[in-house]
């Protein structure tokens, strides 16, 4: 595990990742410590650009913006952790059957799956969201989005069980006699769960992604501080027009670096986890 | 013969597979949900302060409850459905009523099918041009620039890069309009004024959307053809002395881009999603900021209405891209 991380920190792009990572996981865990309720409007005086006492500024609702982007960071990613733990649970089980299955369940399963990697789930989620609107808290949310967001890892699992399946300790393990339950957990697991993990990071930019996008079109509730409702509010105040940038950024440029440091962990994981490029990076490393 | 029942076939059924799936979706949710459609929009007109007496909001129920198709069992309703979307009829709107759905979907339906197909086919190109090239000469410096730069935009949603470019282009430096698909005032017509004020208004949405179409399309096209120069007839047409440019494009990059047609198909929803919400942002006149407009009027039957016919058109050009694709890939047409 260690010789793991060691091995990552020599990749540039993991390092960086890593390094915001932590950070923005920091300001959550300070949100815990915040002299100031978020949800109460007129804690400091408005209007105020970055200064000592506010690093980050205030809003036009009197929020300081340094402490309430820390609540907003901790909803985010609790939210994105939310849909994308639940949907790794329907893709694995998708997948694990299909794959294992075969035939007539496997076609069936895998022309739902592929609708939902066609489908424009964008308009469907509007439409869901903006039915249920009032009752739309962290967990709803994060269980509406789960219900979406497996097909293609769904797909990713499917084909791993499928090579595996041919694979010559699968018939040893059924000539022996060992049961089916068995043989899924304790020989494909192994295999599945590097997939897992770098889907899950996959997973959480597209929930992070569709979280900001619904809050920032009021179809979340906008009390609950989370980038995409801070960004809905400083467009609603028409912060830009009024010239209170950093405002309007501060949400902007965190939403930026948490979906780069994101992505680049989760390529430099994959990268990492297949071991082709390993070679190749190691071949690097001798000339 | 074969090649109707291995591809043909297959592809068509999937198309109906989408669309069931999809309309189901649509059908159901807002009857599984607690909330009713019927009762929210009389409690709506009755907030907003207007006093009605009891037998006018029992006629208003009556006439809401048969024009959102909720008359009849649930097998009814799910069956009368479909009928009207056969028929193309998603019923009147009900904050510009009696304006029919369909009406207000067709005339923002051609703006954004006008920005949606030219980003999609100049980011596409672009995007595989450059990441075919990159992934040919890996070494050099400026493939790993256009490498890292993409890296950083692959993962922004469009949203936040589309704020960004307004933030530096309307407001930091005022060169292009923040809002609207043509000056207010100006006649439409097909005159070049009007064509070029036109494409001036749609530069920066467009812009957002072709950038972030490149990067995606750069990434995977890279990865791709990094993989075919590994390949036996690669290395036989260098150690024959073939052209480089030659190589590059005509055994590289032209084969890189048969998986890059199907990659295309599967990712046009995506891609339809971002343009809904960069038009949101630019305030471009076409269905993303209809559909804006009608979450914040709870304009309940134009959301279905949307929603209902995007599960369709992006099926049917998902479809129509699968099709197209024997006429590049000769291993398909001859099986």
């Amino acid at each position: 595990m260690l010789e793991a991380f060691k091995e990552l920190m020599k990749d540039g792009r993991f390092r960086f990742a890593f390094i915001v990572i932590c950070v923005l996981a920091f300001m959550s865990i300070l949100s815990f410590f915040s002299p100031y309720d978020p949800l109460r409007w007129n804690v400091v005086p408005r209007d105020r650009p970055p200064s000592l006492k506010h690093i980050f500024g205030t809003t036009s609702q009197g929020q300081d913006l340094f402490w309430q982007s820390t609540f907003a960071i901790r909803n985010s990613l609790t939210i994105a952790l939310i849909a994308s733990g639940i949907s790794r649970v329907i893709a694995i089980i998708i997948g694990l059957v299909s794959g294992y299955k075969g035939g007539t369940v496997d076609t069936v399963l895998m022309s739902i799956n592929d609708s939902f990697v066609v489908m424009p789930l964008l308009p469907i989620l509007i439409l869901i969201a903006s039915v249920v609107r009032e009752n739309l808290n962290m967990v709803t949310l994060g269980i509406i989005l789960s219900l979406f967001g497996w097909a293609w890892d769904a797909r990713v699992i499917r084909s791993q069980i499928l090579s595996l399946r041919e694979r010559e300790f699968t018939y040893t393990a059924i000539l022996s006699g060992t049961r089916t339950f068995n043989l899924v957990v304790k020989e494909y697991f192994p295999f599945i769960i590097p997939i897992i993990f770098a889907t899950l990071i996959n997973n959480m930019i597209w929930a992070t992604g569709m979280e900001v996008t619904l809050a920032i079109l009021g179809l979340s509730n906008t009390e609950i501080p989370t980038i995409g409702t801070m960004i809905h509010w400083a467009v609603n105040y028409q912060s830009i027009l009024l010239g209170y940038w950093w405002w309007i950024l501060t949400p902007v440029i965190i939403s930026v670096f948490l979906f780069v440091a994101l992505y680049l962990l989760s390529t430099s994981l994959s990268e990492y986890l297949d071991p082709r490029t390993r070679i190749q990076r190691i071949g690097k490393a001798k000339e | 013969m074969l090649f109707i029942k291995r591809y043909l076939l297959p592809r068509i059924v999937q198309f109906l597979v989408v669309i069931f799936v999809g309309i189901t979706i649509v059908f159901f949710v807002p009857r599984l949900t607690p909330v009713d459609p019927v009762q929210q929009v009389i409690s709506q007109i009755t907030s907003q302060g207007a006093f009605l007496d009891p037998a006018a909001v029992d006629a208003l129920r009556q006439s809401l409850t048969e024009m959102y198709g909720l008359e009849g069992s649930m097998f009814q309703q799910y069956f009368a459905f479909w009928a009207r979307l056969f028929k193309g009829d998603f019923g009147p709107s009900l904050f510009q009523f009696p304006i029919p759905v369909m009406d207000l979907i067709m005339n923002s339906l051609p703006w954004t099918a006008g920005l949606l197909i030219t980003t999609t086919i100049i980011s596409w190109i672009i995007g595989n041009i450059l990441g075919g090239l990159a992934g040919y000469f890996k070494n050099k410096a400026w493939a790993k620039t256009l490498d890292n730069i993409s890296m950083v935009l692959r993962p922004i949603p469009y949203y936040i890069f589309a704020l960004l470019l307004l933030i530096l282009f309307a407001y930091l430096l005022p060169i292009f309009p923040s809002a609207g698909g043509y000056s207010v005032g100006r006649r439409i017509g097909f005159n070049w004024p009007f064509i070029s004020d036109l494409l001036i208004h749609s530069f920066l949405p467009a812009m957002s959307l072709v950038i972030l179409g490149i990067a995606a399309n750069f990434m995977t096209m890279k990865l791709i053809v990094s993989n075919i120069v590994a390949e036996d007839y690669v290395m036989y047409a260098k150690a024959g002395g073939l052209k480089e440019s030659k190589i590059a494009f005509k055994y590289v990059i032209k084969n890189g881009l048969l998986p890059q047609i199907t990659g295309l198909a599967l990712s046009l929803g995506q891609i339809f999603g971002g343009a809904l919400i960069t038009e949101i942002v630019f305030s471009y006149p076409g269905l993303g900021t209809l559909l804006y407009g009608a979450i914040n009027s709870g304009d309940y039957n134009l959301i279905m209405g949307i929603t209902s016919l995007s599960v369709i058109g992006i099926a049917g050009a998902t479809l129509l891209v699968d099709l197209i694709y024997p006429l590049f890939d000769p291993r398909i047409r001859y099986r």
